[in-house]
């Protein structure tokens, strides 16, 4: 049993220092052995496609915003639900049933955005969900910088 | 590990109104999938139902007061005073929402879920006895009240006040839990009677130092949440911006249920560091007074000037923190219970005349609503009488008992420069009523409809509630002195 | 050399935090923004915090990046263009109130810490378990209150971001 976290965790920061080595040298290796030519063709997204038009930053439908938040959620039930999972054998029933309680009250949540078509992204009735179609074309209206 | 860590049914009962009223909005978000439109109206039955059986059951747990949870809560007479208000505050406010969302168009479910977990969230800062609770009660309270102030999706004003409120509000709590941080680590508990014996153990100097940086830190979050200056700049835009019963129920609610934890934080926790928060009060009472009476001079929307006019009453109630004394904890109770009473009259005959868009929103369209609509006017005379102080009114005794309390506590000056403030507000809220019986009914007042059930059930229970405090003060009075006791 | 380690993720810490500022980019902000969290994350498991450091990764620098990442997008903010010109006479009274705040919340730990002991690095206190037996004994209302919070989270999310009512 090692007495530190110096001790354990050791070998992690092996770990971290070797990845960042890594990651470095692929980048360095590929800046010092490549060609650099610079020109417009070069320069452009795709050398032989088709000539891009706008700007490639379009504003995004706020269904991922709820996605995103939904996930933060998830991931905070999440995160308590590993120290109750360590010690369920202590706490036997009572730790079930708080815990049950608790995953409870936010799948309410969960079935709530369900219900309220959140989640729904389904192409056949792009009217129906009360966020907006997320391919719908986005209403730009500070996307003028790249002309 | 303890062997039986198992709440008991005691613990259960204590925080009943709690779950009461969290199974309630639960319920009504689970709802709300199935019932069809013409259901929704039932939804605000549900609601009211719900924060009665709240009422009752905090009443009731009242009869076995105690720590419940590992004291995490604690149920005595201060908690049961504040909790009462602030579901009575939900009743009220849902009385004159109702109304409001069917003429808005937009009577939804999560108008009532969030009023729900909103007062949650503030009887659970009425109870907490332990910052971390304080902390998640504070956020259930306030995270509700943020969405509601934007409730209306569409309207700009509602967006700025919603925008405005989170940001500033979610800065204040960062401050609040900020000093959390520092009185865990000078004293190593977030329990309000521990942190209290730490700081009296002889010898602990540097402490106090440590815990007066926490409590300055503290201050700043809590002087946020109860609009005292200077922290005060969100509230008259946001009071404006937000829907007229969002703003009723959040200039009574939250406020009440922040001075809840403003004082037990600050009485029980930091009693021993008297001396260092002491002169933080002080100036901010007074500073609060002065910006809020004096701004209101100057306003002409009324959902304005009542916000100043909120600000101002958060400073009286700040004179009364300042006195430090039980006397003073008693008056600031009665004042909250009234100005509760009077503020929520008051922004309720706003919610009836401002009509759907909030179009009639200026003192000066009030024009001739005493011909128009008597009844109406004369119940809004009795809250502004009430604000002004005028005897007989609830906010008559409540100011009487802060000053009294002032004086006993030797604070002479700021009891003066207090009712010279009381005075100049005499003008702004006379204005209104100058206005109302002395101009000839113009546009907004001819087109006005009678009012509706909702509103005037809120109009006539908050007007009984004034005058019952102004006339019997001693019933609440005979409580908040006897409850008033924070340290055990 | 936990000293060592201490000082280099702080340097790190420090460094990414400034950088957050300075940045006019938000997608390179939220990226400083990482490196903050992690640095940070180390930091808590250098003074026996496992859990909260584990947290720390998965919450902070997981979930909530994605978040601000999502948010950038849908706000489509480009480079920061200067929109506001602040009085060159604020900008240094900013700089001059935060070192003023600074020296006084060193001031204060100076003045009153030297008697009480350091930080201990190591110290196993901090695990899972440790955390899971807390919050189902001591701190259990406040684990159930949590999940209320959450909840009314996820239902102002859905209010807020709506088409119509």
């Amino acid at each position: 049993m090692p007495t530190s976290y110096s001790d354990t965790y050791f070998p992690v920061l092996v770990q971290i220092v070797i990845a960042v080595i890594v990651a470095a040298a692929l980048v360095a290796i590929s800046f010092l052995l490549g060609k650099h030519v610079k020109n417009r063709v070069k320069d452009s997204p795709y050398e032989s496609g088709i000539a891009p038009t706008g700007s490639a930053r379009e504003r995004f439908s706020v269904k991922f915003y709820l996605v995103a938040i939904v996930f933060i959620l998830f991931d905070i039930e999440a995160v308590f639900l590993y120290p109750w999972a360590v010690v369920y054998r202590e706490l036997k029933l009572f730790g079930f049933g708080e815990m049950l309680v608790f995953v409870i009250l936010i799948l309410v949540g969960f079935f709530y955005v369900w219900k309220k078509g959140a989640l729904d992204w389904s192409h056949e009735a792009p009217g129906d969900s009360p966020y907006g179609d997320p391919d719908a074309a986005p209403q730009s209206s500070v996307t003028k910088n790249a002309a | 590990m303890p062997a039986n860590f198992a709440p008991s049914a005691a613990d259960y009962l204590r925080i009943l109104p709690e779950i009461i009223m969290t199974v309630a909005g639960v319920l009504i978000m689970l709802l709300e999938g199935w019932l069809g439109e013409n259901k929704k109206r039932n939804l605000s039955v549900q609601t009211f139902v719900a924060f009665a059986a709240a009422l009752v059951s905090a009443v009731a747990a009242n009869g076995n007061p105690g720590l419940s949870f590992s004291n995490m809560l604690i149920v005595d007479g201060f908690a049961t005073f504040f909790r009462v208000l602030v579901i009575a505050v939900g009743i009220l406010s849902l009385f004159s929402a109702t109304q409001y969302l069917k003429r808005e168009h937009a009577e939804s479910s999560e108008y009532y879920a969030l009023l729900l977990f909103s007062v949650t969230g503030q009887c659970i800062m009425a109870t907490a006895n332990e910052l971390i609770m304080i902390f998640i009660g504070l956020e259930i309270s306030s995270i509700a009240t943020y969405v509601l102030a934007g409730y209306l999706r569409d309207d700009k004003r509602n967006n700025e006040a919603a925008l405005k409120y989170f940001l500033l509000g979610s800065f204040a709590t960062a401050f609040l839990l900020y000093g959390i941080a520092w009185i865990y680590g000078t004293t190593g508990s977030t329990n309000l009677s521990t942190i209290r014996i730490a700081l009296l153990t002889p010898g602990s100097e540097t402490n106090v130092i440590l815990a007066g940086t926490a409590a300055a830190l503290m201050f700043v979050g809590f002087a946020f949440k109860v609009s005292a200056a200077p922290f005060q700049i969100w509230a008259p835009d946001v009071y404006q911006g937000a829907p007229a019963p969002v703003t009723l129920f959040m200039s009574a609610g939250p406020k009440a249920a922040a001075f809840a934890v403003f004082l037990r934080v600050f009485m029980t926790a930091f009693g021993p560091i008297t001396s260092r928060w002491e002169p933080f009060v002080w100036s901010s009472a007074l500073l609060t007074m002065i910006i809020g009476n004096f701004a209101a001079l100057m306003q002409t929307n009324i959902k304005r000037l009542l916000a100043y006019s909120s600000i101002a009453n958060a400073g009286y109630v700040m004179v009364a923190i300042a006195a430090d004394s039980q006397i003073g904890v008693a008056a600031a109770m009665f004042y909250l219970a009234a100005y509760a009473f009077m503020n929520i009259g008051a922004f309720a005959v706003v919610t009836h005349f401002s009509r759907q868009g909030e179009k009639f929103v200026n003192v000066e369209d009030l024009a001739g609503l005493g011909w128009k609509q008597p009844v109406t006017a004369a119940l809004f005379s009795i809250f502004l009488l009430s604000l002004i102080g005028v005897p007989l009114t609830g906010g008559f005794f409540g100011k009487f008992y802060i000053f009294k309390a002032a004086l006993d506590a030797n604070l002479v000056w700021l009891t003066v420069l207090g009712l010279l403030n009381s005075a100049v507000a005499a003008y702004y809220y006379l204005r209104i009523l100058v206005v109302m019986y002395m101009k000839e009914p113009g546009e907004a007042t001819l087109s006005l409809q009678p009012v509706g059930v909702g509103i005037a059930a809120t109009l006539w229970i908050s007007a009984v509630g004034t005058l019952v405090l102004g006339i019997f003060p001693s019933v609440v009075l005979n409580f908040a002195t006897a409850s008033s006791a924070l340290v055990k | 050399m936990t000293a060592l380690i201490f000082l280099i993720f702080a340097c790190i810490a420090v460094f990414c935090g400034i950088s957050l500022v300075v940045q006019t980019h938000p997608i390179a902000s939220a990226l400083s923004l990482i490196g903050v969290m992690g640095s940070l994350a180390i930091l808590y498991l250098q003074l026996g915090g496992e859990f909260i450091a584990m947290a720390q990764i998965i919450v902070y620098a997981g979930a909530i990046m994605v978040l601000f990442v999502f948010v950038i997008m849908l706000l489509n903010a480009g480079a920061e263009t200067p929109t506001f010109q602040a009085s060159t006479f604020v900008k240094y009274l900013g700089i001059v109130l935060l070192v003023a705040f600074l020296g006084l919340i060193s001031f204060i730990i100076q003045a009153a810490l030297p008697k009480t002991e350091g930080v201990v690095f190591g110290g196993f206190q901090g695990t899972a378990a440790d955390v899971g037996r807390k919050l189902f004994t001591s701190y259990l209302l406040p684990f159930e209150v949590t999940s209320v919070l959450i909840l009314i989270a996820l239902v102002g999310a859905i209010v807020l971001a709506r088409k119509e009512i």
